[in-house]
């Protein structure tokens, strides 16, 4: 019973999550705080940004975190792990173009969560992580 | 003596030619679409179609789930709007006889001929770190443009 539940889960967010796509179709601007918001409501729990911290800066037992290309504290620019290319700051006060648009917010977490986690990152990981760029203030 | 002036003007006319050739071909050339730039630059420079042969561009494309070793992977419609430029634009069998190794531009041969007076120990300099961050030297990569008087190497 319960590991019915766990395999239905997932297949529910992601149904969710591509609603959440759909909506955001337009290419619709929003902000950190609403997208952050939007992940809380998802995971059904308040983000806890140290959560977040630890979670960006852990290996997860692989070769990389988020921090390798990101930078520890991703307040400046970061260089990619592979190309050597730099990465223009994370933390959205930092950098306004950042988490304004669900449906890319969305394309990368499922790119990099599988890099460093070789999974997709939950919505509660994901508001964690939000919730602790959102700390980040100049 | 006699004929070097005619000579001369043959060359000329042979350089002035091969210039009309170049330009008008570079003029013909498509800009890269702003769905490529978008999408293909958050991790690398904009490579250009011409820098691999269209079979290395169609195995790239086709495994970006795993693209040398990142999670590069891209909807099919956003795919759809950019592989056409990349595969008509490609480089022909002429400049590739046989496909780079791995399908990266770093080995292909024309790649070592443009960068042969690079030394190692300039490749490893921190601003620069690796041969595919082509912006490090390329002031203007990101747009996919690779012209020499826009060459700066980072000290």
């Amino acid at each position: 019973m319960n590991a019915s539940i766990r395999s239905a889960s997932p297949s529910r967010l992601a149904l969710l999550l591509a609603s959440l796509a759909l909506a955001a179709a337009g290419a619709r601007a929003e902000s950190p705080v609403q997208i952050r918001d939007g992940y809380a409501t998802l995971a059904g729990a308040t983000p806890q940004a140290a959560r977040g911290q630890q979670f960006f800066t852990s290996r997860h037992g692989a070769d990389w975190s988020c921090s390798s290309c990101h930078g520890a504290v991703p307040t400046a620019t970061g260089k990619h792990a592979v190309t050597g290319k730099p990465i223009q700051p994370l933390a959205p006060a930092f950098n306004a173009e950042r988490f304004r648009t669900p449906a890319k917010v969305e394309k990368w977490f499922r790119r990099n969560c599988n890099d460093v986690l070789g999974r997709e990152c939950t919505a509660a990981e994901k508001a964690d992580v939000l919730a602790w760029l959102l700390t980040l203030k100049p | 003596m006699n004929h070097s002036f005619p000579f001369v003007l043959l060359l000329l006319a042979g350089a002035v030619a091969a210039a009309d050739t170049t330009s008008s071909a570079r003029a013909k050339r498509p800009p890269p679409p702003p769905v490529y730039l978008e999408e293909c630059t958050g991790c690398h420079a904009a490579y250009l179609p011409r820098m691999l042969p269209a079979a290395s561009w169609q195995r790239l494309l086709g495994g970006l789930p795993t693209h040398f070793g990142v999670d590069a992977s891209l909807d099919a419609a956003t795919l759809a709007a950019f592989r056409p430029w990349l595969l008509d634009n490609a480089g022909d069998a002429q400049r590739f006889p046989v496909a780079p190794e791995q399908d990266r531009i770093t080995r292909a041969q024309w790649f070592t001929r443009q960068h042969h007076g690079i030394k190692p120990a300039t490749w490893q300099r921190p601003a620069i770190g690796s041969k595919s961050n082509c912006g490090a030297c390329h002031g203007q990569a990101d747009q996919g443009k690779y012209g020499e008087h826009d060459v700066h190497i980072p000290k």
